[in-house]
């Protein structure tokens, strides 16, 4: 059985460690806060200058100035820290960040990542998408394994405008967790219930399977 | 030294069609309200606008859009802006779409007097373009080149008479770095006081990157996705 968004972010969240400062982009990355298990201490960077994201406001302490990546109303939590854009983007680009975690619409089995642009239809602009992904040490992707009509996202090569190259070292999806090889796609664990054949169909680059491949573990 | 004007018509003169003017802001957060209100209510037309986002529909820079005053914008993210998006798709507006850290670093160089630099962003993509490229311990790095403006328009909680400024909390963003980038900067401030009353540790953008500068009035402070917890 498929994960769902929660899922998929369930899984991820066991890829953080006890003082990971983490960026977490918009969509089902942001579910993963969510997530980190009791008693680890991880901190949640925003690229608009904060250090330190905390849970969303009460309606009583909304503040127009206090917002995330998504202009969306945040808290900040004790310990935080407040900065310009330029120096939070040094703080990417210096490869600070312990983990990045972002949406994507494609990844190829070389590591490169298309989620910014659809031609003649969705043209809103990069962000920090680009350079959370050409400077960070550690990215995961996290997707649903083929879009809404059944189409794979892992794929040989990328059909629509790059994010950036040979970046990205494994995806997290509702059916699988990959990691990117020399290779190409090598499949590390099943989602609970599904089988290998049903990821190797929805997987249309490379996909390398070797030996047992165990199901993730909640 | 007098920096001190009486509001945005007063602080916006000098400024024609044509210029180039860095805006302060990400989404609506921390963006100089009066300012643009102010360049709205002008016949100025031309301008390249330079800011990280295109603001929304009706409030922002979204309203200089509308007005048909902007021949170029430069920024990381138009998103929000339906009409924006509409008028990149059809080609009415020129628009320039620049990686978001490497925006506020060619801002950043441009105030810091260095002409140009190598990041990684981009590298690869669309936005690799003709740029020189080079290795650098193993990784590839594209040349950007430092951006500077006729003026440079920011927002800032506190204000002195001197043009020190202190931002508030995620409203900081990309003012501080375009306060030193505009040949000449404009701050609003949302409290103006006389020098000496700010703490010098607390300082984020020194006087010496202000030109003008006055209290603002009236800020709807828009807020674009209010999340609160159930």
């Amino acid at each position: 059985m498929a994960l769902d968004k929660d899922g998929i972010a369930k899984r991820i969240a066991q890829e953080l460690k006890d003082g990971f400062y983490v960026n977490l982009g918009i969509g089902i990355p942001t579910l993963v806060a969510n997530y980190i298990p009791e008693g680890m201490e991880v901190i949640l960077q925003s690229e608009n200058g904060l250090l330190g994201i905390g849970p969303s406001p009460n309606p009583d302490e909304v503040d127009p100035d206090l917002i995330n990546a998504g202009k969306q109303t945040i808290t900040a939590t004790p310990g935080s820290a407040f900065f310009d854009s330029s120096a939070s983007f040094a703080m990417i680009r210096g490869g600070h960040i312990d983990l990045t975690v972002l949406g994507a619409f494609e990844v190829s089995e070389k590591g490169d990542i298309a989620s910014w642009k659809i031609p003649g239809k969705l043209v809103k602009g990069m962000g920090g998408a680009m350079d959370l992904v050409a400077a960070a040490k550690n990215i995961i992707v996290a997707t649903t394994h083929t879009d809404k009509d059944g189409k794979s996202k892992l794929l040989k090569h990328c059909t629509l405008p790059l994010t950036g190259v040979n970046c990205v070292r494994r995806i997290i999806t509702d059916m699988a967790v990959v990691d990117i090889t020399d290779a190409g796609f090598k499949l590390v664990e099943r989602a609970p219930g599904v089988s290998v054949e049903e990821i190797r169909s929805a997987t249309e680059g490379s996909l390398v399977v070797e030996g047992d491949i165990p199901e993730m573990n909640f | 030294m007098n920096k001190v004007v009486k509001d945005a018509n007063e602080a916006i003169r000098g400024i024609t069609d044509n210029m180039t003017i860095l805006f302060g802001g990400f989404g609506l957060c921390g963006i100089p309200e009066n300012c643009i209100k102010a360049l709205a209510a002008t016949d100025i037309r031309g301008l390249t606008c330079i800011s990280n986002n295109a603001g929304v529909d009706d409030f922002g820079l979204g309203v200089l859009l509308a007005k048909h005053q902007m021949k170029k914008m430069m920024a990381s993210y138009v998103g929000e802006n339906k009409e924006f998006e509409r008028q990149l798709l059809s080609g009415e507006l020129e628009v320039e779409l620049i990686p978001q850290g490497t925006l506020a670093e060619r801002i950043r160089a441009g105030g810091a007097g260095i002409p140009a630099f190598f990041v990684p962003a981009g590298y690869g993509t669309e936005v690799q373009g003709n740029k020189e490229v080079r290795e650098f311990k193993g990784r590839m790095h594209l040349l950007e080149t430092g951006i500077t403006a006729d003026f440079a328009i920011v927002k800032a909680r506190y204000g002195d008479t001197r043009g020190n400024l202190i931002f508030n909390k995620t409203a900081n963003n990309f003012n501080q770095v375009m306060a030193t980038a505009g040949k000449i900067t404009i701050a609003e401030v949302e409290e103006l006081v006389p020098y000496g009353t700010l703490d010098p540790n607390h300082i984020h953008t020194p006087g010496i990157y202000v030109q003008r500068i006055f209290q603002g009035t009236n800020y709807e402070k828009r807020i674009e996705f209010r999340i609160t917890h159930q």
